[in-house]
């Protein structure tokens, strides 16, 4: 008997997967004990996309932080900036215009369509439905398009600004929105026909990682993943932001608590966010699109229309009588453009520099003088163009002190009342929450990102364990989790 | 048919004669380079933002298929390695781990403003760049950069792969 | 159907923050040091003695049951405040809809604290993650490593001290240096054309 327990010894099998692994959704690791096939204890190692930008933006002020928000949940972007714009909106205490909360509202319901179609692609093909990749990148492509119309940017948009957005949407963007919110129910249950009633999907995903509801909420689980197991915990009805109290829509909730009920509340919150761009294009007022509050929001360019936007670029040009040679603006040149002897003016050259303005901040003694227009022009013609500033024209004059201005109010940020603010918003995947310690300067003292993939990443071995090495890629996939947002 | 006709040589292009009907005479290192630059296979290695445009691409819209690029799970099966994303300073021992498994030749494209220098992230666990511990052949800028971007970075590596020479050693 | 589509029922809002608050100072008098209300939202800053009595009476008591934990995290007040840092709790009520904030003082020379993931287990990577951004060591956790930094890092990078753009290539993360320096070793084993 002895000899036969030697001889069929079983041990447990230790296996490393990822971080470069296909199916892990980016640069998860997971160390799978196993017995067999079956999963004995899953140890999950986040982190290896920690950039630091908690760190990051607490050097930065309010306006200069907000694109570092959608390099983390890059999957909907859009819905990330919005939640970063709405906490900082409320420690400023400014109020949006009405048009543009349902702006927001559109486009962060596209970022949701969005986000769940990369979802059911990537889950479909690890469990091994390649169709539906590719039938979701089709949609997918369609979407980020749209957001090309308004931002110029398909993935990484900074879109939303705060206090409003960054420009008015376009008629045209509104009707190829509008179509397509008529074609896009009709290309759900394209993917539904594929693996909705599919033997091997009921197989894969019914049963597997069940999670009952008090534990899910114990767990701190947020967003679909939550309202899979029936708990009716959705921030845009408890908690509701822009227009999310003005339209009316339905939440699914599940029943089992398993992948697949997950799985179909994602489906059904599609058509719901379909329905909610319905209803706001409908809805939508007239009117501004940013706060009038010019002590903490960004007021529109415009205004230095005369030196950033004339018919040719501008120049920058140093006026001899003036320039004492101090070498301020040299050291402070980020083309190293300048150059001149210690104590002798300075000069530009013109081929290099960029027409950052940087060199006009700095000048204490008036010697910078901006050519408007004057790109590529000969250095003789500048001379002669060029206006002391105390010639200058009354229009560029007021144009120049509001471009300085605006330099400095982006650099330094607004005057933050002191205290401290968690505010959260429902983002695709969860509940993304900022926490921001303000100690009155324009810089975050604090910031901090709850973010939901890291909570989901959290439960993994709480869902695998029991289970079969296949159905780890899905329980990975049914948590939709982004590793930029988890690691920040 | 002028082909079925005539005989002898004929010089198509330099280095390059047919003899018909179906001779092709032509050096070792332009068909060795032209059968690379057709077959790049690259692995799935997604990092970051630029991985979910490295899908896009990947996806039927823009399709890297057309050009003979098809992805492939292991670091063992593929020819290139695009970096879609920052580097972490955690991530680098297995960038390089992945890299050292990839057969000779291999190319590495940097995709992304993170991988060529870093990015906005000038932070404490971020690589300024991946060509601090990898020898990339081309950079492609973005943040992310457009799929388009990405097309023009391939095709700027098979060019590069055409001009090589004599990368068939025996030791190699 | 396994899934339904409901109207689903939002409960009434709950108690104001302030009354909770109330709550809170009436039950642990000595422990509460101050509480400050800014936007609508009420932080209620504690001593970090009794912190597991005072979660455990916010979790557990019919009235409050705040179940969702919504985020756990560090904060450094370096030169700023002493005691130099604070975790910070918010905490939500899915039943009831209400929300309170605690804000736990830590002192620099002891920077210990107990753990909650007896109460929220969801709370365990969060104090990782603060442990090994603050170095805050929280008693009672289970499995108290280091979560998104190599595990034997130098220092922690949330603190105010810390600098942005980390240590110098020779004093950096020796797996790190390890990969630099072997990278510039097979440097001349590559292909060059």
């Amino acid at each position: 008997m002895e000899l036969v327990e030697k001889i069929f010894e079983t041990r447990e099998l230790n296996v490393n997967m990822g971080p470069q692994h296909p199916a892990t959704h980016g640069v998860l690791r997971l160390v799978l004990d196993i017995d067999g096939e079956t999963i004995v204890k899953v140890t999950p190692y986040v982190g290896y996309l920690h950039r630091g930008i908690e760190k990051l933006g607490e050097s930065m002020s309010y306006f200069q932080a907000l694109p570092l928000t959608d390099r983390m949940d890059y999957v909907s972007a859009m819905a990330n900036n919005i939640g970063y714009c709405i906490a900082v909106e409320r420690l400023f205490g400014i109020e949006v215009p009405e048009r543009a909360k349902f702006i927001r509202t559109i486009v962060g319901e596209m970022a949701r369509i969005a986000n769940h179609l990369l979802w059911l692609a990537t889950h479909a093909l690890d469990i091994g439905a390649m169709t539906v990749f590719l039938y979701c990148f089709r949609e997918r492509e369609w979407i980020l398009e749209l957001f090309e119309m308004i931002c110029g940017a398909r993935l990484t948009v900074t879109y939303p600004r705060i206090g409003g957005v960054k420009n008015d949407v376009p008629a045209e963007f509104l009707d190829s929105l509008w179509k397509f919110t008529e074609e896009f129910p009709t290309r759900i249950p394209e993917y539904e026909t594929l693996i909705d009633q599919n033997r091997i999907w009921l197989k894969r995903t019914k049963g597997i990682g069940v999670i009952s509801a008090e534990e899910a909420v114990n767990w701190g689980l947020t967003g679909p993943t939550l309202r899979g197991s029936g708990v009716p915990y959705d921030i845009r009805k408890h908690m509701p932001y822009d227009a999310y109290d003005k339209v009316d829509f339905e939440v699914p909730i599940g029943t089992e608590g398993d992948t697949y009920d997950r799985y179909r509340c994602r489906m059904m919150e599609m058509r719901q966010s379909n329905n909610i761009i319905r209803q706001c294009i409908e809805k939508l007022p007239p009117g501004p699109i940013m706060a009038e509050t010019p002590n903490f929001t960004l007021q529109p360019k415009d205004k230095m229309m005369p030196i950033t936007h004339p018919t040719k670029e501008h120049a920058f040009y140093i006026i001899e009588k003036a320039c004492k040679g101090c070498g301020m603006c040299l050291r402070a040149c980020p083309a190293k453009a300048i150059f001149g002897e210690k104590k002798q003016p300075h000069k530009i050259k013109q081929d290099l520099c960029l027409g950052c303005a940087t060199c006009y901040v700095t000048c204490k003694f008036k010697a910078l003088t901006i050519v408007p227009g004057g790109k590529g022009f000969p250095e003789e013609k500048l001379a002669e163009l060029a206006v002391p500033p105390d010639k200058v024209p009354e229009d560029i004059k007021k144009a120049q002190e509001y471009l300085v201005k605006h330099f400095e109010f982006i650099k330094r940020g607004p005057k933050v009342p002191q205290g401290d603010i968690y505010i959260a918003t429902e983002v695709p995947k969860g509940e993304l929450g900022f926490y921001f310690i303000s100690d009155g300067s324009g810089k975050p003292y604090r910031m901090r990102v709850r973010a939901p993939s890291f909570v989901h990443a959290g439960v993994l071995p709480r869902l695998c364990v029991g289970h079969l090495v296949a159905d780890v890629i899905a329980n990975i996939g049914t948590i939709d989790i982004v590793l930029g947002e988890c690691d920040r | 048919m002028l082909i079925d006709t005539s005989t002898g040589l004929i010089q198509v292009e330099e280095d390059t004669k047919i003899l018909p009907p179906n001779v092709i005479i032509t050096t070792l290192d332009k068909i060795i380079n032209w059968g690379r630059l057709s077959s790049i296979w690259p692995t799935t290695f997604g990092l970051a933002c630029c991985a979910i445009e490295m899908m896009a691409v990947g996806a039927s819209h823009y399709d890297f298929d057309r050009f003979g690029i098809i992805f492939r799970g292991s670091p063992r099966q593929a020819d290139c390695m695009i970096v879609a994303g920052t580097v972490t300073k955690k991530m680098a021992p297995v960038v390089r781990r992945v890299y050292d498994q990839i057969p000779e030749p291999r190319y590495v494209v940097a995709m992304g403003s993170c991988a060529c220098t870093g990015g906005v992230f000038r932070t404490y666990n971020t690589v300024q760049g991946c060509d601090t511990f990898l020898p990339v052949d081309v950079y492609v800028p973005g943040c992310p950069p457009r799929p388009e971007t990405l097309l023009e970075g391939m095709m700027k590596l098979q060019e590069k792969i055409r001009k090589e020479q004599a990368r068939w050693s025996p030791w190699r | 159907m396994a899934v339904v589509l409901t109207r689903i029922y939002i409960p009434p809002k709950g108690l104001p923050p302030t009354e909770i608050a109330e709550k809170i100072k009436g039950r642990f008098p000595e422990e509460v040091v101050e509480v400050i209300e800014f936007r609508d939202q009420v932080s209620v800053i504690v001593k970090r003695g009794r912190v597991l009595e005072i979660c455990r009476y916010l979790h557990d008591d019919p009235d409050l049951s705040f179940d969702h934990l919504q985020d756990l995290c560090g904060a450094d007040y370096h030169g700023k405040k002493e005691p130099r840092f604070e975790v910070v709790y918010n905490l939500y009520s899915i039943k009831y809809r209400h929300k309170i904030r605690i804000r736990t003082q830590v002192p620099e020379s002891d920077p210990s604290i107990q753990s909650v993931t007896s109460i929220w287990t969801g709370a365990n990577w969060h104090e990782r993650e603060c442990y090994d951004m603050f170095g805050i060591v929280f008693k009672g956790h289970p499995d108290l490593r280091r979560i998104l930094l190599p595990e034997d890092w130098e220092g922690h990078p949330l603190r105010k001290d810390y600098p942005l753009k980390g240590p110098e290539l020779d004093k950096d993360w020796k797996g790190f240096v390890e990969v630099v320096n072997r990278s510039k070793e097979l440097k001349e084993f590559e292909w060059k054309g």
